[in-house]
């Protein structure tokens, strides 16, 4: 029996972050997600976030998860365990753990090399070995280790292996043998490190009560959850990371709901298209036909569909982009994350274009807004952008169950009935007769009185070709009065509120939220004053305007290099730019405290200031 | 594009069954240069509506940029059209016919928008056999730029300025046949009385139904030398196979049951007749179809006609199931899984 040295001499109890490296391709994927959801089960917070390459087999990719008793729902930037499947990265694996931390290795070929740390004890655990002894299929042998892993984990740190067990009945269903080869698996490992150590690590995980009434899922599901619940008929798309899982979503909801059991005819179209540029054209097209459409994309697929959405911003189509942002430019990193399209979309298209946004921070709001997006669109017959990323769309985030109000009824926007047009003396697809500046539409077949035609050229409030200024002018300048209007209709900002005098705040967006969140907790400990205001939507309102006035210096918190929520910000508001401190995490990961608090202290140390 | 409406006097036009003129089914004034062959598909276009008897608002007119784009105007004023970016209807088509499979769908476009920098769309929405006539103006040139060749301009064919065109051509027929288009023809903008049949059969085809019709341009393509000129089309062309399209099956008379006709019932109404002029030409055989064009290249010929038809193929509603009540048209009640199932669902993310 060896004795775990405690390097630290603290014991962490559900407050630390295990970290498995595998080899992509080897379905690490599964026993990865049982560990964090038995977690999960034994009423543990966790945040889970799965960093993988733009590969199918062969390259490195790490999953990690922290467990925050505190809940906090961002990553936290350490890894006090990590488990090292993968001998191509051993030594940065090594050089990640943090100081006191732990290193869990395949000893079947032993490496002295990864004792070489002083600060991080390494354990090496003969997996292979282990599960070539008990399984003989080639393919079996590779999945049942990462099952193994999942053993020696649990007998380390006190992972409950009935609350395993029990996930592992629910993955296989009747399929006993699958059953029981995994929990053999399973046992394989605990067996190991319950015989070979003498005491489970200084890592502790024991159960709370703190994940009741919470669920754990991935932002692109939430999202097309939302896109079933809005009464979306109709999706086009091309496949692209990070956005092809919320069609798969769609579609796979869509099956269980929208399909008549007896005539197996269904409630909705999915057309894969050719390109992006048909993909957008084909929802614009059943968005003019009065269906609730929209198409899931990631930047390069904003970029190719860019003229099409100044013919919908012109043309007054409704129609839903769903935006999963990885990181650019060009191909970029796939399988990254970043906020790198937020000017992209507000200005989308050739010709002055303006464009409505919306920005979830978690695959709640991923639900909640993917219906929001929806309604505005008819409302405003325009072109919304839903601003997700890779990171809230593919990772499964812990949160409060989703909610529904059955008595909601989609706000489908001012669209005349057949009853209604044959009351007209005569109909003008752009007169603004509500004084709103937004005008009544009709659906082609409805009546012949209310045809129109829908031009991408100039034209008049009539409908009519024009080339006319005065006449060209009108309908811009209706158009942006439409876009301003839609301040107040897009999700308000959040606010949160330091309670004591502040001179700076925070403005950011997104899935950084969480680590803003948890870095003002670190902030007020320090004595460091500091409001938030979490943006959830473009036009900005004007309490965005009366926040910013109200501070000496905001710090605006995004992911992308060139700080364009900033940009944004100085254009848009009245703010004057000085004011306006960029804090910028461009690195691809999930956004983590520790770079804001980082930013803000080494920005107050050069002003010589506290807040 | 004009927005000019043309006077309405039609009291002394004969009226079809649902009490309209032809007048009911035109559009604004044409803003195409006098006698451009655009209008006159335009022309038939309103006389095949008219003959059908079909409703002036049943129709969605969908194109993109070019001449031939602008003709979505000049006809059917009381249907709504849709005149969006270069090259890209078919994907506008393709959304919109999901969304209501109950209208008309009228896509017009030309040479330079579905063969260059549409190509991809045009080819795309064959393979999905989008249920929609799509007409092809077709004159070997750009019109609205002043004149460059099209991607359909005859390898040799001379420009305006005596240049001659060193790139093959795309042939618009030859390319929908090996897509899988289950009703492909070709005609002539000077032959009204062969086009308004087709265009009535193309209408009533379930799927995709192109016609590419030769409609030559007066101001950039009309010179000699040009192979889309009115003068070579008039020597070079003639019709392959005879049309007839009869609405309604109780006004078929004996008559179309000489020569040999074939007869065809259509999936959405009406009865074809098809009369060969060439003994050996059978329109179900696709590979003799290729075969012919591809000859028709080297002979300089142009022949025309419903080169093929097949009205067997699902269509894309068909292929997708999607409802009798059209998508656009299904109550929001229908559409909601509700509170009970949400939370239900929900189980699984536990």
């Amino acid at each position: 029996m060896k004795d775990l040295v405690d390097v630290s001499g603290e014991v962490r109890v559900n407050d630390f972050v295990i970290k498995i490296g595998n080899v992509n391709g080897t379905g690490s994927a599964s026993a990865n997600g049982l560990l964090m959801k038995a977690i999960f089960r034994m009423g543990v917070p966790v945040v889970g976030k799965n960093l993988f390459p733009s590969n199918i087999q062969g390259l490195p990719t790490w999953y990690e998860i922290r467990l925050t008793k505190d809940g906090y729902m961002a990553r936290s930037g350490t890894a006090e365990f990590i488990v090292a499947m993968n001998a191509e990265t051993y030594k940065q694996d090594l050089a990640d753990v943090s100081p006191g931390g732990f290193l869990l290795y395949d000893s079947t070929w032993p490496r002295p090399d990864l004792h070489a740390r002083a600060d991080v004890t390494a354990i090496g655990v003969p997996l292979a070995r282990l599960v070539n002894a008990a399984f003989d299929n080639a393919r079996t042998r590779v999945l049942m280790k990462n099952m193994a892993y999942v053993g020696a984990v649990a007998g380390l740190t006190g992972l409950d292996v009935e609350v395993i067990h029990n996930l592992v009945k629910e993955m296989f269903g009747t399929k006993e043998h699958l059953i029981d080869a995994n929990m053999k698996a399973i046992g394989l490992g605990l067996d190991y490190v319950r015989e070979h150590f003498a005491d489970p690590l200084p890592l502790r995980i024991e159960p709370m009560d703190k994940t009741a009434g919470h669920i754990m899922i991935d932002g692109n599901t939430a999202a097309a959850l939302g896109c079933v619940y809005a009464g979306a008929t109709f999706g086009a798309w091309y496949p692209i990371t990070p956005s092809t899982s919320l069609m798969d979503g769609f579609k796979a909801f869509c099956e269980t709901f929208r399909v008549d059991p007896e005539t197996g005819e269904k409630n909705f179209c999915i057309i894969q298209g050719e390109d992006e540029l048909a993909s957008v054209g084909m929802a614009i097209g059943a968005g003019w036909n009065g269906a609730r459409a929209f198409t899931p994309t990631s930047g390069p697929g904003i970029s190719l569909m860019s003229e099409f959405i100044g013919f919908a911003y012109y043309g007054e189509v409704p129609v839903v982009l769903f935006d999963v942002q990885r990181a650019g430019p060009s191909t970029g990193l796939p399988t990254r994350t970043q906020q790198c399209d937020i000017t992209l979309a507000a200005y989308a298209s050739h010709g002055d274009t303006k464009h409505i946004l919306l920005f979830p921070a978690n695959p709640k709001e991923c639900f909640e807004m993917a219906v929001q997006s929806f309604d505005i669109a008819e409302r405003f017959q325009a072109p919304v952008f839903f601003m997700t990323d890779l990171d809230i769309g593919m990772n499964d985030w812990m949160i409060p169950e989703l909610e529904w109000d059955d008595s909601y009824q989609p706000d489908r926007g001012k669209v005349l009935s057949a009853d209604e047009i044959d009351k007209l003396e005569k109909f003008y697809r752009y007169e603004d007769r509500d004084g709103d500046a937004i005008p009544w539409r009709t659906l082609p077949g409805t009546h012949p009185k209310g045809a129109y035609f829908t031009r991408g050229s100039g034209h008049n409030w009539k409908g009519g070709y024009t080339e006319d200024s005065d006449e060209y002018k009108e309908v811009l300048d209706r158009l942006t009065t439409k876009w301003e209007n839609a301040a107040n209709a897009v999700p308000a900002p959040v606010i949160t509120r330091c309670g004591q005098p502040a001179r700076r705040a925070i403005i950011s967006v997104g899935g950084c939220d969480g680590a803003v969140l948890e870095a003002l907790d670190r902030f007020a400990e320090n004595g460091v004053n500091l409001d938030y205001l979490r943006l959830r939507g473009f036009p900005f309102n004007a309490e965005v305007d009366a926040f910013i006035a109200a501070y000496d210096e905001v710090f605006v918190v995004e992911q992308n290099r060139d700080g364009q929520l900033r940009s944004l910000l100085v254009n848009e508001t009245e703010a004057p730019k000085h004011k306006l401190v960029s804090i910028l995490d461009y690195a691809g990961m999930a956004a983590n405290p520790k770079f804001i608090i980082e930013g803000i202290s080494a920005h107050l140390e050069a002003l010589g200031d506290v807040a | 594009m004009t927005s000019m409406s043309k006077p309405f006097i039609d009291k002394h036009l004969p009226k079809n069954k649902l009490g309209l003129s032809v007048r009911n089914y035109e559009g604004v004034m044409s803003t195409l240069c006098a006698g451009c062959g655009h209008d006159s598909v335009t022309a038939a276009l309103v006389q095949a509506f008219w003959e059908l008897d079909l409703a002036p608002e049943s129709a969605a007119k969908v194109s993109g940029i070019g001449c031939s784009s602008k003709t979505t105007a000049y006809f059917m004023g009381q249907s709504h059209g849709i005149n969006c970016v270069h090259g890209r209807m078919p994907s506008v088509a393709t959304g919109a016919n999901a969304a209501n499979g109950d209208l008309n769908y009228i896509g017009i476009s030309g040479d330079g928008d579905s063969l260059s920098i549409g190509f991809g769309q045009f080819a795309h929405s064959i393979r999905r056999n989008l249920n929609m006539l799509y007409i092809l103006e077709n004159n070997g040139v750009y019109g609205l730029t002043k004149g460059q060749f099209s991607a359909a301009a005859d390898y040799g064919s001379k420009s305006k300025k005596g240049i001659e065109n060193d790139q093959m051509p795309i042939d618009p027929c030859v390319q929908a046949l090996t897509l899988g288009a289950g009703f492909v023809a070709r005609a002539f903008s000077g032959d009204k009385t062969q086009l308004v049949p087709l265009i009535k059969a193309g209408l009533k085809h379930k799927g995709f139904a192109l016609i590419d019709v030769i409609s030559p341009c007066v101001t950039f393509n009309d010179h000699a030398g040009s192979t889309k000129s009115y003068a070579h089309t008039y020597k070079y062309y003639h019709p392959l196979v005879h049309t007839d399209f009869v609405a309604h099956a109780d006004e078929v008379t004996g008559a179309y049951d000489q020569d040999g006709a074939m007869r065809v019932t259509m999936q959405d109404g009406g009865e074809l007749f098809l009369r060969k002029t060439e003994s050996d030409y059978d329109p179900r055989d696709r590979a003799q179809a290729i075969e012919t064009l591809l000859m028709n290249k080297t002979e300089g010929e142009i022949r025309t006609g419903l080169l093929y038809l097949n009205s067997d193929l699902p269509d894309m509603q068909a292929a997708n199931k999607l409802p009798k009540t059209p998508l656009n048209q299904v109550p929001y009640e229908s559409l909601t899984p509700g509170k009970a199932a949400l939370a239900k669902l929900q189980a699984r993310y536990r």
